[in-house]
């Protein structure tokens, strides 16, 4: 196995794209989002429960759905991130993740914890919709004031 | 093996002059199979999405380009009688390799995707009315699915799907039944592109003229891989792409019977496809340029006419035995591998094999063969009602063409014992 594909299916994603967590229907959720990879068939759900108030906090964050390994992995490593961050930190979380996978913007490292791992995407574009599918949900979920809950987010 | 094989009942029979089959000078034919991929030598097994070019067909492209460039059917010098002139040979080709009755039954369209779209708006939707249907099968690519809802939601007209097995065959038996007298059109694909199931089409042909309904094919899967003779099959139309066939992108055919594309209006209109243009009125010209509106790909059409010279001087029976061949070879090594299911198990089969593993997700499998250097293809593979059927998001599909090989077959094998260690 070469060094780049050891970096990109690193322990963790394979123990969370074998073992999701957080991999669940939430029945008391207040926001889900449907995500689509066209290209690939890939479809998720992300489920979160934000406490209403003036300073909102995302309570509870869970996902179902069928992708590869990095798809759920990524999904996976989402869920357990969200857990405790206002919307707009989750919002923050999107943008430097994205950078994270595309190198694009302002690449100042920020530590991203856990989900660093999945750093070894960038060295394959093709899968980097893979990783960003549950992400692209996520912001459709924050957004939901202005959707139908019922459409899919997409990646294209 | 059915009644009516249709490895045979297609074959007007073996050619005598063709060299024995070697697959190392084949090989030494295709420039980019001496790439290599991530350190590793090219295993190309993505061919049911596009095949590799032979250094011929590159080469009367870039001849065409460098030497006779010009506008085809109009100029009245020598490089324009050039062009017009190469352009009509890939013509003759065509009609011979599918062994048309006539060149003016040859229609050069953007690929099978266009023939489609070609029949669906000239055929099919002046003579649609609210309660008529559309039959096709379960096994089709959305592009034989796409264009009909189209025109049905513009007619009224309802599609109509016919059932298959588990194993990817069509229940023929289902057939007869939804070969109703308000059926208009039957379309089919010949082989299926997930699946590499080959549909008995002779004999569905035949049935659904004894209904009085034509027939439209799907030929995209079945020219590399089986000799056509749309006249013993009695298709009423045939489709095809250059790019599957060895030929460049771009470029495609549609045959259909001069009865029928008689009868039908134009689907595009522009320059060539006229005889006379008044403001008032066009009169269109003859067949088959009446369908060809506009600059054509000549350059395509060259090249397509090269790719089926080379696939004559081989020999489509001795391609089709090779690939056969590397089938069993392959479907036996796929089988031996734990954990491997292959979907589609059809009783005739072109060198298509469809899998999922336990260990991990089509793209996974994917990704870690290309770092080996094989290429195969991951998804829905443009069927997604088909694996809705089928009960799986997504197959890995590697797909043979005549250049592969055992080693390539070694390669995708070892790849998949990688990806079982890699995801254990």
């Amino acid at each position: 196995m070469n060094q780049e594909l050891r970096e990109l299916y690193q322990e963790v994603i394979i123990d969370h794209g074998r073992h999701p967590r957080n991999f669940k229907v939430l029945e008391d959720h207040t926001h889900c989002q449907k995500g689509y990879n066209p290209l690939c068939g890939d479809r998720l759900q992300l489920y979160l429960r934000v406490r209403p108030g003036p300073q909102p906090v995302i309570e509870e964050a869970s996902f179902d759905g069928e992708g590869c390994a990095i798809s759920m992995a990524s999904a996976s490593l989402l869920t357990e991130s969200l857990k405790g961050k206002t919307p707009e930190e989750a919002k923050t979380l999107f943008q430097q993740f994205h950078q994270l996978l595309t190198g694009g913007g302002d690449n100042t490292q920020t530590d991203l914890g856990k989900l660093q791992v999945l750093t070894g995407v960038r060295a394959f574009p093709t899968r980097i919709k893979c990783a960003t599918l549950a992400w692209h949900a996520l912001l459709g979920a924050l957004d939901q004031g202005e959707n139908k809950p019922d459409n899919w987010v997409s990646t294209e | 093996m059915n009644i009516s094989d249709p490895l045979t009942a297609s074959s007007p029979g073996p050619r005598d002059n063709c060299p024995p089959f070697d697959i190392d000078t084949i090989r030494s034919q295709f420039p980019i199979l001496q790439r290599r991929i991530h350190g590793h030598p090219l295993a190309y097994l993505d061919n049911a999405a596009t095949s590799q070019k032979p250094r011929a067909v590159i080469d009367a492209i870039q001849k065409y380009y460098l030497q006779h460039n010009a506008n085809v059917h109009r100029g009245v010098y020598q490089l324009s009688e050039e062009a017009t002139h190469d352009y009509e040979a890939s013509r003759d080709k065509v009609q011979r390799f599918i062994n048309a009755r006539e060149r003016a039954e040859i229609i050069f369209v953007r690929g099978t995707t266009e023939a489609i779209n070609l029949v669906a708006h000239s055929f099919a939707k002046p003579r649609l009315n609210p309660g008529d249907e559309i039959l096709i099968s379960t096994l089709e690519h959305h592009s034989n699915i796409v264009p009909w809802q189209i025109i049905c939601q513009q007619t009224g007209a309802q599609l109509r799907v016919i059932p298959i097995s588990d194993a990817g065959e069509i229940d023929t038996t289902a057939v007869d039944t939804l070969l109703k007298p308000n059926c208009r059109l039957l379309s089919l694909t010949h082989v299926s592109n997930t699946l590499g199931t080959i549909n008995p089409i002779q004999q569905m042909i035949r049935q659904a003229h004894q209904h009085g309904i034509p027939v439209l094919i799907d030929g995209a899967q079945a020219v590399p891989h089986l000799q056509i003779d749309v006249q013993t099959l009695d298709a009423d139309f045939y489709a095809f792409s250059g790019h599957k066939v060895y030929g460049p992108t771009g470029i495609g055919v549609l045959y259909g019977k001069r009865e029928i594309l008689e009868q039908m209006q134009p689907y595009q209109g522009g320059g060539d496809m006229i005889s006379e243009v008044t403001f008032e009125q066009t009169e269109y010209n003859e067949l088959p340029y009446r369908f060809e509106a506009g600059t054509p790909n000549i350059a395509g059409a060259i090249g397509l006419g090269c790719a089926l010279d080379y696939l004559d001087a081989i020999g489509l029976q001795q391609i089709s035995r090779h690939e056969q061949s590397l089938l069993d070879y392959a479907t036996q090594a796929l089988s031996a591998i734990r954990g491997l299911r292959l979907i589609g198990t059809a009783r005739n089969k072109a060198g298509i094999l469809s899998f999922v593993m336990d260990a991990a997700h089509a793209h996974d499998v994917s990704t870690v063969l290309d770092q080996a250097g094989v290429a195969i293809r991951a998804g829905h593979h443009c069927t997604m009602p088909l694996m809705a059927r089928l009960g799986v998001a997504a197959t890995a599909r590697a797909s043979l063409a005549l250049y592969n090989n055992r080693t390539d077959i070694d390669a995708l094998a070892a790849g998949l014992q990688e990806v079982k260690r890699m995801f254990k």
